[in-house]
């Protein structure tokens, strides 16, 4: 039994099959999340406005996210007429994709990746770049006023947030001189003040800069207060308005998909990954502590703030986040060449 | 990787896989009426060949090639598309010019693929004793910065030159259109 045992771990030490394990865990992984953080979200929302929330089905509402689930997938996939239908069927499956790709590159723990490339950071930056197309088709293709105002509104969001956090990933590769996510966990052992967050004798400005990230993050997935492309009260759904049942499902759960990339992100560049607080006992389970709880503070953020008006949304990126990002690039790039000059 | 059995076919799948959706969206790209799967012909394409690059070792210039033609151009070029023309576009009936062109373009096309054919085809590719670069980052920013350091700031130049005349054209203000 025991040699039985060994020979599956060891057959699925090799590297096909451990990718195919890894594949399938971060599928599952992703799902789950997906379909919790719902809840999650239900029962903040409820928090903060004072009431219950989903408390009818399971215990405190548990199950409501299975229930959810089947009643989207039992419902009739309508395909409007008059839209593009390829491409309306492709959007959804665009906008997931890329976010389950780049998880794959994320270290949850010290062995724990499923590729360990030198590229990592540049891949996640890449792939997230096609979210973009994903709204921007499935809002063209609805034929739809509504979804086309949201394809163009998220168009120029994202291209105005794609700037600074592109200055502050430069700034953050510059600052660790790698794009191995990996390493640049393992450059930031020992205690809490050895991660990148609270360096400021590289950079005195590092908090800002994490600070950066995470604005551009909720306006690169699109959440509250940053968001355009759904903005209920203005465009019924947005990009989503013309999808029924697990059409809007799929967009559903990768925008879930992406929160949970940009936190685990921000937890790798600015918070020590799995490395522990107290510089002993550093594992997975560190990471996703800190990881969920940047995604409450997400939450938080929703409920918290009203949405900002288009033009403000704007003009803080390119008045405000890109000047300031790319006097953090500059302050440390001058800080490296003249204090931590190697 | 070599005790897996059928490794190198599964390589071989790939690399063919990237081929083909290479040459599967250059040619959606090409053969649609309508302006926006073109595009979508050119990032499926873009894709393919950030494949063929990934083969090539160069991890790198693969992802750049995404982040910046798909995640840039053709966002652009959508973003242009959709605030130009909604709808489909009135169908040219003006047969003869387009034979004309069509005919002309086909030439040209052919004249350049039967070039690259007997480049390929007849050259005596010799295979360099050393391996010119690892297609590192390392290797590639030393290179951008010495060898290649006038090219790039061409480039930026270009950029530079675009950014001002969109300022350019853009400046009389929204209340002034």
């Amino acid at each position: 039994m025991t040699e039985a045992i060994t020979n599956l771990v060891k057959l699925l030490a090799t590297e096909p099959y451990r990718l195919l394990v890894f594949l399938v865990g971060m599928m599952a992984f992703v799902g789950l999340n997906a379909a919790y953080l719902v809840w999650v979200e239900r029962k903040g929302a409820a928090r903060f406005q004072r009431r219950p929330g989903p408390t009818e089905v399971g215990y405190a509402g548990l199950l409501q996210p299975i229930a959810d689930a089947v009643k989207l997938m039992s419902k009739q996939l309508i395909v409007p007429a008059g839209v593009d239908r390829t491409l309306f069927r492709v959007a959804p499956l665009l906008m997931m994709s890329p976010a389950l790709m780049s998880l794959a590159v994320i270290p949850w723990g010290e062995n724990l990746a499923a590729r360990n490339i030198n590229v990592g950071l540049l891949m996640i930056f890449s792939f997230a770049s096609i979210n973009v197309m994903a709204i921007m088709l499935g809002g063209w293709a609805s034929r739809n006023k509504y979804a086309i105002i949201s394809a163009a509104r998220v168009v120029s969001q994202n291209v105005a947030y794609e700037i600074p956090m592109l200055l502050v990933a430069i700034t953050m590769i510059m600052v660790t001189g790698t794009m191995n996510l990996n390493e640049i966990v393992q450059q930031q052992a020992g205690a809490f003040w050895h991660w990148n967050l609270f360096r400021v004798w590289i950079n005195p400005l590092m908090p800002v800069t994490f600070l950066i990230f995470y604005t551009c993050m909720l306006a690169e997935t699109n959440r509250a207060p940053f968001d355009m492309a759904e903005a209920e009260s203005e465009l019924v759904a947005g990009a989503y308005t013309e999808y029924s049942g697990m059409g809007f499902g799929v967009f559903f759960m990768a925008e879930y998909a992406n929160i949970l990339l940009g936190c685990a992100l921000a937890t790798v560049l600015f918070l020590g990954g799995w490395q522990s607080p107290f510089g002993i006992l550093s594992g997975v389970i560190w990471f996703l502590l800190k990881m969920y709880f940047l995604v409450f503070s997400v939450v938080w953020i929703r409920w918290t703030f009203p949405r900002t008006q288009f033009y403000g949304l704007l003009n803080l990126s390119w008045k405000i986040l890109i000047p300031v990002s790319l006097l953090t690039l500059i302050l440390s790039s001058a800080m490296i060449k003249l204090f931590h000059h190697a | 990787m070599s005790t897996f059995p059928a490794s190198q076919m599964i390589v071989g799948g790939v690399f063919l896989m990237c081929a083909a959706t290479t040459v599967a969206g250059a040619l959606l790209a090409a053969l649609t009426a309508r302006i926006i799967r073109s595009v979508c012909g050119l990032a499926i394409s873009c894709i393919g060949l950030a494949g063929l690059y990934y083969f090539l070792h160069s991890p790198f210039l693969a992802l750049m090639e995404i982040l910046i033609y798909v995640g840039a151009v053709c966002v652009t070029i959508i973003f242009a598309v959709m605030l130009a023309e909604p709808d489909e576009p009135v169908r040219d009936d003006k047969l003869g010019s387009t034979l004309l062109w069509g005919s002309f373009a086909f030439v040209v096309c052919a004249a350049v693929f039967w070039g690259l054919w007997q480049l390929g085809t007849h050259q005596d590719w010799t295979v360099p004793v050393a391996r010119v670069s690892d297609g590192s980052i390392q290797a590639i920013g030393k290179s951008l910065l010495t060898t290649y350091s006038l090219a790039f700031e061409l480039i930026s130049l270009a950029l530079l030159v675009a950014i001002i005349g969109a300022l350019a054209l853009a400046r009389t203000g929204r209340d002034k259109v």
